[in-house]
């Protein structure tokens, strides 16, 4: 009998699917076409281009930046020409400027950052400039700029940095490769993260399906003093969130609207931490990133180490194709990816995977009554009544959403998941929240309380 | 690539759980009850079963067609009401007010009510209910083997055939007594129930805490028939685990549902042993149904990382 490990309530068991793509290498994959750039691949204010159409670029070299705090700049992740900036598709089917990059092939890098060989000597200071400068923002797909989140506002104590390791979307397999093909740079990049905070203790949250992954970092960490552990948690929908992970492996729940560092914790995801060390050590920039390719209508599914900006269509290709016409392309995983309009768009940095579903997969579903079974209620993991909020919802009962709790929807799908009436209860949150904070705009000296018309 | 990608919000994967597998089951469930109500009380049992849930599916499909709704008999929903319905008729009703009890439970209880998932009582028993009101002694007329028998509660009531002896208790575990059509056979209903939790349909909740309320509570008032008859008679096993669990008429928390069962089984004692009726599960569950939004407001959920409820604001 294993020991029961430790978890949070609610949550969902889908079907892992991840036997497709976890014991597949990661595979370094060389573009063909051009690399298209969008200015805003992170939470923050978009970049705006520092090149110019005909400008000679390095890979890893900065081409856009903000002045903004909240913001990462953008590199190139090849050699090559600028050949044009302009008004491009992005993966989550919107319109955004981009720079595009026509490729060399030669892969000459820019040495801006320099390498260090003792991470220790290095400034805290100096360490988030690089972050900053590499830019290197949470790779689990938020893409929230790492500079930012490792600098919490004075006077909170941050006690904990927790890897998220949980990986728990189906079907993807990027943080788990990384963490059995580099644990030595993820390991040292929570070190460099509690070089920035002495006090903190570094503890890896990886989720169970993970034994192996779980193994080698455990073994690396056997070499070093007892700050850092392992805790392996429970296999469960939606683990790897962060208040969930928070609570997960350390008890503490982060109240509404409050800030992990509230509760003194740090979480960031393994491939950001392996861009922190590569960043400080190595002088190596944000360029490219592991992408899951994989979904029941990919014949080949990989995971292949991608330089960003590459078109989502030759990393298809890369994986031979569909084996059938998918219905839907993802950009993630099949809990909160965002369905593709168009294959002929860049992957970005926080694109952890791109998932081909057959129409099998995908099925939708008619919508019919809710028959209150409660499977919402059981599943929701942020103790809400989804049933609830959905009624009130299409009844525009605004100020009703905000006082069941709407607002603290994290939109991880598993009510929508569990719901035998298929009906469309994530979606109906989100237009809640967007209605509560329409309702705040217009009145915003009423606190956002009561229904607003 | 020749066809358009579908654009959909997440998530993009569905449970297999629908709402007509779970109808599905719940009527697999039954149907070992339903076997043993054949081989007791005889094949006319066969006859009520299907006129029941062709009444209902026929209910309401004219409903549906009538009040220009899609048609949703494909859900199974009526089919389960009808198959309940006919659970909780004596096996000699007459078929026309069989139907009439079906037409009651799903015009008035259902669709009046916004159809499924939106009524506030139980249809099935609501049917039940009118019907024991309009034709008391059809609905009271108890037959095993062609002869007529008392059920053991009415036995325990002195309410008719005064004097006769309970049934033995074995008897009365296996449903070799006088009863409604589904009602009698602990074994089948137990052994139904037990599915339904096993596949997660239903929460072990209100059927286990209502029989032990019910079995706890005859102790407390002295029962005379001992709390194993108290359990295993009447329409207790079948409304515990298949009436009180109706997801529209029951509590979605987890506190609530047992809130709800506590109440069901002390109404059931209260009317078993108070009232003017030998059995009290139909109207004890009927009466629970009407304090199901109450409960529901009272019993939700703490939300992740508040300290109150926000229920108790």
């Amino acid at each position: 009998m294993s020991l029961k490990l430790p978890t949070f309530r609610g949550g969902i068991h889908p079907p892992d699917n991840k036997a497709m793509t976890a014991h597949k290498r990661i595979e370094a994959f060389r573009p063909a076409g051009d690399l298209v750039y969008p200015m805003s691949q992170h939470i923050g204010a978009p970049c705006a281009p520092i090149v110019k159409k005909g400008d000679k670029v390095l890979a890893g070299q900065k081409i856009a930046d903000a002045e903004a705090f909240v913001s990462a700049p953008v590199l190139s992740s090849v050699s090559g020409t600028v050949k044009e900036i302009g008004m491009r598709m992005t993966i989550s089917g919107s319109m955004d400027q981009c720079v595009v990059v026509e490729n060399d092939g030669e892969y000459s890098y820019d040495a801006t950052l320099p390498p260090h060989d003792d991470f220790k000597s290095v400034d805290p200071k100096e360490c988030l400039r690089i972050i900053r400068e590499a830019g290197i923002v949470g790779m689990g797909g938020a893409a929230f700029p790492t500079h930012v989140k490792l600098s919490p506002p004075p006077g909170k104590k941050i006690r904990w940095i927790i890897v998220n390791g949980a990986e728990c979307e189906p079907f993807l397999n990027c943080d788990n490769r990384l963490m059995l093909e580099q644990p030595e740079a993820i390991v040292g990049g929570l070190e460099i993260c509690m070089h920035l905070f002495p006090d903190a203790k570094g503890i890896i949250a990886i989720e169970n399906n993970k034994p192996d992954a779980v193994a080698c970092i455990q073994e690396r960490l056997a070499e070093r003093d007892g700050s850092m552990k392992v805790i392996p948690h429970e296999v469960k929908y939606p683990q790897g969130a962060e208040k969930m992970l928070i609570y997960t492996v350390t008890g503490q729940e982060i109240p509404p609207g409050a800030l992990p560092a509230d509760v003194g914790c740090l979480v960031i995801n393994v491939r950001t931490l392996f861009h922190i060390w590569t960043a400080i050590v190595d002088g190596v920039p944000v360029v490219d990133r592991v992408i899951s390719v994989v979904g029941d209508a990919i014949a080949t599914p990989k995971n292949i180490l991608a330089p960003l900006g590459t078109s989502v269509r030759e990393l298809i290709d890369a994986a031979e194709g569909f084996t059938e016409e998918p219905a839907k392309i993802l950009s993630g995983g099949p809990m909160m990816g965002i369905s593709m309009r168009s294959i002929d768009v860049p992957v970005m940095k926080g694109t952890s995977g791109i998932l081909a579903l057959s129409a099998r997969s995908a099925r939708h579903l008619e919508e019919s009554n809710c028959i209150r079974c409660g499977r919402c209620v059981t599943a929701c993991p942020m103790g809400l009544l989804p049933s609830s909020l959905d009624r009130v919802v299409r009844l525009r009962e605004y100020g009703e959403f905000e006082a069941l709790g709407g607002m603290n929807c994290i939109e991880c799908g598993s009510c929508t998941y569990v719901c035998p009436a298929q009906r469309h209860l994530t979606q109906t949150c989100r237009d809640g929240k967007a209605g509560v904070m329409a309702a705040r705009k217009k009145a915003p000296k009423a606190e956002g309380k009561g229904e607003k018309k | 690539m020749n066809r358009l990608l579908v654009v959909a919000s997440s998530p993009h994967i569905r449970s297999e759980m629908s709402t007509a597998r779970i109808m599905a089951w719940v009527m697999a469930a039954l149907t070992p009850a339903g076997l043993a109500g054949v081989y007791f009380f005889g094949l006319r049992s066969i006859s009520v079963v299907l006129t029941c849930i062709v009444s209902c599916v026929v209910t309401e499909a004219i409903w549906q067609k009538c009040t220009k709704q899609k048609i949703s008999v494909s859900d199974l929903s009526a089919a389960v009401t009808g198959l309940l319905l006919a659970y909780n008729t004596p096996p000699s009703i007459p078929l026309w007010m069989a139907v009439i009890g079906c037409v009651f439970a799903m015009v008035i209880v259902k669709h009046f009510f916004g159809g499924l998932g939106q009524n506030i009582i139980n249809p099935a028993l609501a049917g039940r209910a009118v019907m024991l009101i309009c034709w008391p002694v059809a609905m009271t007329t108890w037959t095993l083997h062609g002869i007529s028998t008392p059920t053991p509660l009415a036995i325990l009531k002195g309410s008719e055939s005064s004097g006769a002896a309970l049934p033995p208790l074995f008897d009365t575990f296996l449903g070799s007594i006088g009863g409604c059509i589904g009602e009698t056979s602990a074994p089948a209903l137990i052994f139904g129930g037990c599915l339904l939790i096993y596949k997660g349909i239903v929460s072990w909740r209100i059927p286990v805490t209502y029989i032990a309320t019910v079995a706890v509570l005859s102790l407390l008032l002295g029962r005379p028939g001992g709390p194993l008859l108290e359990i295993m008679s009447g329409g207790l096993m079948l409304g515990a685990f298949f009436m009180a669990t109706d997801y529209a008429t029951s509590p979605m928390t987890a506190k609530g549902q047992v809130v709800f069962a506590l109440g069901c089984g002390a109404v059931t004692s209260l009317i078993r042993t108070f009232g003017g009726y030998p059995e009290g599960v139909s109207y004890s569950i009927l009466i629970m149904n009407l304090t199901v939004p109450i409960i529901d407001r009272m019993t939700m959920p703490r939300v992740f990382g508040e300290v109150k409820t926000h229920g108790s604001k």
